[in-house]
């Protein structure tokens, strides 16, 4: 009984939601891979690109609600997501053919694509806190849980409860079917070789008269639904303001590159490491410990590593370890 | 003498101010093996890529079949009939035997099946493994899996950069059986070798090339007799 209730308490407290937080990081990181495979750079604005999908999809599902137009348990933020993609391919497209074709037309080394991008960034961060503002936005509704505290005690009769929040169950399952159209798409259609074979070797799959703006249109359209669909799942979970996705420029990174960066595979595998060291590390363990030790060992502390303030310094320390170790990521990447 | 099935004619050119060719004349018949030899740094792989549009030309011509193509890019180069295989990174290391092929196809529209059949047969070795990565596989495979995707296009005129490099003496004998084999299908074949000696044995007409111009001109067999270029080009 001690044994289950400790296992409870994680689950609810860790598990779930750096499930949940893994599969977002995971959605980001794979956008970040994409580009760095495709168009051989690191863009920064990626994080900026959530909060610009995301803004959109919320102002669309404002006035969703304001028609009294509703998913009933499910967000209506899901109606509007399409919109929020569409929205944002229209602005990576165009961005991409006002700022990055000129740069891509000079062959420009990658470091300079990337202070390009940090450019990129800085107005995409102005635009989107010109429009929405830069406070906090709340706008999932819907039915809050899936499986609520009280209901899991009542059916359990363990002292610990669980909750499943209805977000952290969309975001596992949309990021699933995500994950496998996107996966699909790469491996088994013309377009998706093609784009893999550009990404290999670009003066073979230029021989083999693969046209690169095309697949450099297609990547972008497919960055911006995997960024918009990470950023309303981050938003849904949390709550959407400007600023904090900004800050996920950090985890995303870590996640692309601790899994390799260009290797989508690893994108996913290091989104996840990242979620569970951030939230394990500064996760107060005294309550699991206290059913888990016998009394006299209970600890008096919280036994928490860090204080969530310092949950970046976990993600940048992963980083660091891995780029010392094994700089192509644990699925090899290309080297950076 | 008719026209040739593609000759690059009096080629003069360079990648900066220098030029690196110097009116440098190739040609190939239609299903004969023409090879470029000469020592390192002659202008063997950069007469090549002339004749792909790799490289441009401030002086001379490549026509192909009769027609002026000297002004076309690599790309419409293929569609009209050229493959390439080049000498370093000919293929995507990450993509399966089998998907490396269908890239090989990415322009055409009609059914490749029967062509990947064909590649399979002339490279069995390739059936086998056409489910793995073409990274994961020994040098002399990797270089069929080159030749292999630059016959995907269906091509009339195949271009081999230094085919046989850093591979064992029996697998170059291989692939030398291969690439004789491509031609009596009726492919036009221009490749750079290094292995100077055995590609003079199959080739039906050889370019000695020195600094740039071509030094000697003749049949594989003629070359391979003349005393001049055995002392200065195949070690007596």
């Amino acid at each position: 009984m001690e044994f289950l209730n400790a296992a409870v308490v994680l689950a609810n407290f860790v598990l779930i939601p750096a499930t949940a937080y893994g599969a977002q990081l995971a959605l980001g990181a794979l956008g970040v891979t994409l580009i760095y495979g495709i168009l051989r750079f690191s863009n920064f604005a990626h994080g900026d690109t959530m909060a610009f999908g995301t803004m959109v999809t919320i102002l669309v599902t404002w006035w969703l609600q304001s028609l009294g137009i509703g998913l009933g348990p499910l967000p209506t933020a899901l109606l509007a997501l399409p919109v929020g993609i569409a929205a944002t391919a229209a602005m990576l497209l165009v961005t991409d053919r006002v700022v990055f074709r000129f740069y891509r037309k000079q062959k420009a080394v990658p470091v300079t694509l990337v202070i390009v991008s940090i450019g990129v960034m800085f107005i995409l961060n102005g635009l989107v806190r010109f429009i929405i503002g830069p406070d906090d936005q709340r706008f999932a509704d819907g039915a809050r849980f899936i499986v609520n505290v009280r209901d899991f005690e009542a059916w359990s009769g363990l002292q610990e409860g669980l909750a499943i929040r209805t977000t952290q169950g969309i975001t596992l399952v949309t990021a699933v079917i995500t994950v496998a159209l996107l996966f699909w798409f790469l491996n088994h259609t013309r377009t998706g070789k093609s784009m893999r074979a550009f990404s290999d070797n670009e003066d073979l799959a230029l021989l083999s008269g693969i046209n690169p703006e095309r697949v450099v249109t297609i990547t972008w359209i497919i960055v911006a639904a995997l960024a918009t669909i990470a950023g309303v799942l981050y938003g849904l979970d949390k709550s959407f303001k400007p600023f904090t996705y900004f800050q996920l420029l950090l985890p995303i990174f870590a996640a692309a590159i601790v899994g390799g960066l260009g290797n989508p595979l690893g994108a996913i595998a290091g989104g996840f490491v990242i979620a569970y060291s951030e939230v394990a590390v500064t996760y107060a363990f005294k309550k699991v410990l206290g059913y888990l030790l016998p009394d006299r060992l209970e600890p008096d502390g919280l036994v928490q590593l860090l204080s969530t303030d310092y949950k970046f310094a976990v993600s940048f320390a992963i980083l660091v370890i891995v780029l010392l170790f094994r700089p192509t990521g644990l699925f090899r990447g290309k080297s950076v | 003498m008719a026209e040739p099935f593609l000759i690059g004619e009096n080629m003069t050119g360079g990648y900066g101010k220098a030029d690196i060719l110097h009116d440098c004349t190739v040609a190939v018949e239609k299903g004969r093996i023409a090879v470029i030899v000469g020592p390192n740094g002659a202008g063997k792989s950069t007469a090549m890529k002339a004749v792909f549009g790799m490289l441009p030309l401030r002086a001379g011509t490549v026509r192909l079949n009769g027609e002026d193509i000297t002004a076309l890019s690599p790309q419409d180069r293929v569609a009209r009939g050229m493959a390439f295989v080049p000498q370093n990174q000919n293929i995507f290391t990450s993509l399966t035997v089998e998907e490396n092929l269908e890239m090989g196809a990415f322009l055409r529209r009609d059914d490749i099946r029967p062509t990947i059949e064909e590649v399979y047969n002339l490279f069995p070795i390739l059936r086998e493994k056409r489910r793995q990565p073409a990274g994961e596989l020994s040098g002399g495979q990797r270089q069929q899996v080159a030749v292999g995707r630059a016959l995907m296009t269906r091509p009339s005129l195949l271009m081999l950069d230094e085919p046989t490099a850093g591979v064992s003496p029996i697998v170059m004998d291989e692939l030398f059986d291969r690439i004789i084999e491509v031609a009596r299908s009726g492919i036009s074949i221009l490749m750079v070798e290094q292995n100077a000696r055995q590609a003079l044995e199959i080739a039906d007409r050889g370019y000695v090339l020195v600094q740039g111009s071509n030094a000697y001109t003749d049949t594989g067999k003629a070359l391979l007799a003349d005393p001049e270029v055995r002392r200065t080009f195949l070690g007596g």
